[in-house]
């Protein structure tokens, strides 16, 4: 969404970035996490994996809000998303 | 009392408190006797919409850790073949009451028959043993109920009790003793904590300690072949082991499992191998030749499965003959004469249903084989 | 967010049998995002996991309970709810849930289905519709919509589908429901409610199934079917069941249909019980 100028509260009200993680051996490349990631963070990579798939991987984590639905969405239990504040560290 | 009721006040002093079933002539009686009894005693009574849902819903209750029961009757039986076979494989205890009718399929609902007993043995697919006794009177049923019970504890595996329709409606004298909760066999509990429980490991013996849901234990069980683990494992090897041992260990505990009544065989001449009504009635028979000189005995099978197939053997090379009364066309007949093996003769003396034997058709094939 | 979304996806770690990975359904099927709600749901409901138990049926939705690390059981086919209702009447304290597919649920197990609803037994049935029976490669259900084509309807589906939600809720649920894979965090709260309500609840979950029935019915990648329900799906939450049929390529409307409260089984047997007892007192007392 493009904006004529910056929100006044724009430093308090930044969200958290999120980092991803994809397990490319269990991705099975069914494209659900790149279609439907708000913010078009990741996308299918040109490599195949040890089985044979084009798994998914990271654009621009630079975009990513942690709203988890990559993880969430997942058939494969393969993403993990941790936010980069140390103290919400899902790991 | 009638058998029916018999069975049911067996049940509970066995234990048992819970029952789900299905209305079936002639084995209604003891579901209704059950919806009265299981309540008064903190028990559950469910009457569920059809007899492949009461064999479910019994061997949930088992896996919850309550001691369960159905009865049905041939057609009921029949519906309850595949889930018979889910608690062979997830090795469930639980007892199936079949009050047995005149068959085949809706046959004389209201009138005895002994049809069943090779169902009862090989009616649910695949290879596998099972446990089935015959009683012969309500008392014997009483008495049976509760040794169903201890043994489908002790083996994990369900246990027919294959009464007759006569049984079942016959009143007569029945001794209701205090069983003591202590003197009942339950299932063995897991001696390890849950990270390390396996569900189907055994450590001495065949049959594994059995953890039920709600206790933490987070098993996975299932009808698929399986491994020790649980999990379902899709080889020819995980599936030797697992069938080898379902049936092994009931096989291999023969001894301890099968039962017989002996009247005067031996030195039997005649050997009358009977079970059920058919084997009272056969008593009667068995004194009317002894009377005409005729070295007759009975044998009365209370354990029909496992088959006394020692007991057979041994009786082959000491009488000349077996008389078999059966009231259907030649069930265990069959098991006899594989087991005398030629060393004695076997003789059927069927009756299709609807009626038991007189003494005197039975004697009658006695006396044909003693010549 | 960020914390709730800790204990929920603490609970993927707990409850999810990782060393059983990966699984057998395809990709794109709908179950794997299915079971991850459930067990999301159990954290989020702060449900103590040792009363817990997860009972199936046979198909590919039956598989979720191999996976699960909590006490499951796989039993035969279309006779999961019969199981739940011994499991939970020998146990009132069990909080017994089935998972399973629309074939084993609505065709085999379709009367015990009407019957658990009738009873308002208090369990909770998620069915995950893929409109077909896709483990044995993708024949024709009672779900499936008219027209549709599949490997016993070649030449179209002369059947009309159950209204599932309809089926349910006229046979007596307290609780129906019905989302689709996509609706991930509205499907994960479904289940959250579901679980804690007493009483029957049913939430039907529609899912892709891009090797079997999509790819008979122009949705060969699981993506196809996921923009469909995007596009298609309607949320009207109380809407009237008559009107929640689905047609091949109509919409689909999801939603919470139904949410009421009336006894439950147990309510009426702790009656019986009590009836029982006092019978029994008066009898003996009658006796002296």
């Amino acid at each position: 969404m493009k904006l004529w100028r910056k929100p006044f509260d724009y430093i308090e009200k930044a969200t958290t970035p999120g980092q991803v993680y994809i397990d490319k051996e269990r991705c099975k490349g069914c494209g659900y996490c790149v279609e439907f990631c708000p913010r078009e963070v990741l996308k299918m990579s040109s490599e195949l994996s040890p089985k044979g798939y084009n798994f998914a991987v990271v654009d621009d984590e630079n975009k990513c809000l942690a709203c988890g639905f990559c993880e969430v969405i997942c058939p494969e239990f393969a993403i993990k998303l941790s936010t980069v504040d140390s103290s919400t560290i899902d790991k | 009392m009638s058998g029916d009721v018999a069975c049911a006040e067996g049940a509970i002093s066995a234990g048992c408190r819970f029952f789900a079933g299905y209305p079936i002539t002639p084995a209604t009686e003891v579901a209704e006797r059950m919806s009265t009894r299981l309540p008064q005693v903190g028990g559950v009574y469910i009457q569920m919409e059809d007899e492949l849902a009461s064999m479910g819903a019994v061997l949930g209750a088992s896996w919850a850790g309550v001691k369960a029961m159905t009865a049905t009757s041939g057609p009921g039986f029949s519906l309850m073949m595949e889930n018979l076979g889910l608690g062979v494989m997830l090795e469930t205890p639980c007892v199936l009451v079949d009050i047995q009718r005149a068959a085949p399929s809706t046959g004389l609902p209201t009138m005895v028959g002994q049809g069943d007993m090779m169902q009862a043995r090989w009616g649910s697919h695949g290879s596998y043993e099972i446990i089935a006794l015959v009683p012969s009177s309500p008392q014997h049923i009483f008495d049976l109920t509760i040794t169903a019970f201890n043994l489908s504890e002790k083996y994990r595996v369900p246990v027919l009790i294959m009464a007759d329709e006569v049984v079942g409606h016959m009143s007569e004298k029945v001794v209701i003793p205090y069983v003591a909760p202590e003197s009942l066999l339950n299932r063995q509990r897991p001696k390890v904590r849950p990270g390390k429980y396996l569900p189907y490991e055994v450590d001495d013996g065949l049959v594994p300690p059995m953890a039920v849901a709600g206790e933490g234990y987070h098993f996975h069980v299932t009808g698929l072949t399986h491994d020790e683990r649980g999990y379902p494992v899709m080889t020819a090897e995980a599936q030797d082991r697992l069938v080898r041992r379902l049936v092994d260990k009931i096989r291999l505990n023969r001894k301890d499992i099968i039962q017989y009544k002996e009247v005067q065989v031996e030195d039997a001449d005649i050997v009358v191998c009977a079970y059920g009504i058919s084997a009272r009635i056969a008593q009667f028979a068995v004194k009317m030749a002894r009377d005409e000189g005729i070295r007759a005995g009975l044998l009365q099978l209370v354990t029909v499965w496992p088959f006394a197939e020692e007991r057979i053997r041994e009786l082959s090379s000491q009488a000349r003959a077996f008389v078999v009364p059966e009231i259907n066309y030649g069930q265990i007949v069959r098991e006899v004469e594989r087991c005398a093996g030629g060393d004695a003769m076997t003789i059927l003396v069927p009756h299709m249903g609807g009626g038991v034997h007189s003494p005197a058709v039975i004697l009658e094939a006695i006396r044909e084989a003693a010549q | 967010m960020t914390n709730t979304s800790n204990i929920e996806n603490q609970s993927i770690e707990r409850y999810l049998r990782r060393d059983r990975l990966p699984h057998i359904w395809c990709a794109g099927c709908g179950i794997g995002p299915t079971a991850g709600c459930f067990l999301r749901a159990i954290g989020r409901d702060e449900i103590d996991p040792d009363k817990l138990a997860l009972v199936s049926g046979i198909g590919c939705t039956g598989r979720v309970a191999g996976y699960i690390k909590l006490d499951s059981f796989h039993t035969t086919h279309g006779r999961a709810i019969p199981f739940a209702t011994g499991l939970k009447l020998a146990n009132p304290e069990l909080n017994v849930v089935v998972f399973s597919g629309d074939g084993d649920l609505v065709a085999i197990g379709g009367n015990h289905l009407i019957h658990a609803a009738r009873r308002n037994i208090d369990m909770t049935v998620i069915c995950v519709n893929n409109f077909n029976y896709g483990m044995t490669g993708g024949q024709a259900a009672p779900t499936s919509p008219l027209e549709a084509r599949t490997t016993t309807t070649r030449y179209g589906n002369f059947e009309p589908p159950f209204n599932l939600p309809y089926l349910v809720s006229a046979s007596g649920a307290s609780y129906v429901a019905r989302w689709t894979a996509l609706h991930i965090r509205e499907l994960e709260k479904a289940i959250a409610e579901a679980m804690i309500k007493p009483g029957f609840s049913f939430i039907e979950v529609i899912s892709p199934c891009p090797v079997v029935y999509g790819r008979m019915n122009k949705e060969p990648e699981g993506l196809d079917s996921m923009r469909y329900y995007q596009e298609r799906s309607i949320v009207r939450n109380g809407a009237d069941l008559r009107d929640v049929d689905i047609d091949l390529n109509g919409p689909i409307v999801v939603g919470k249909f139904v949410d009421r409260e009336y006894p439950t089984l147990g309510d009426n047997l702790r009656q019986v019980s009590i009836r029982a007892k006092e019978k029994a007192q008066t009898k003996a007392k009658g006796k002296i």
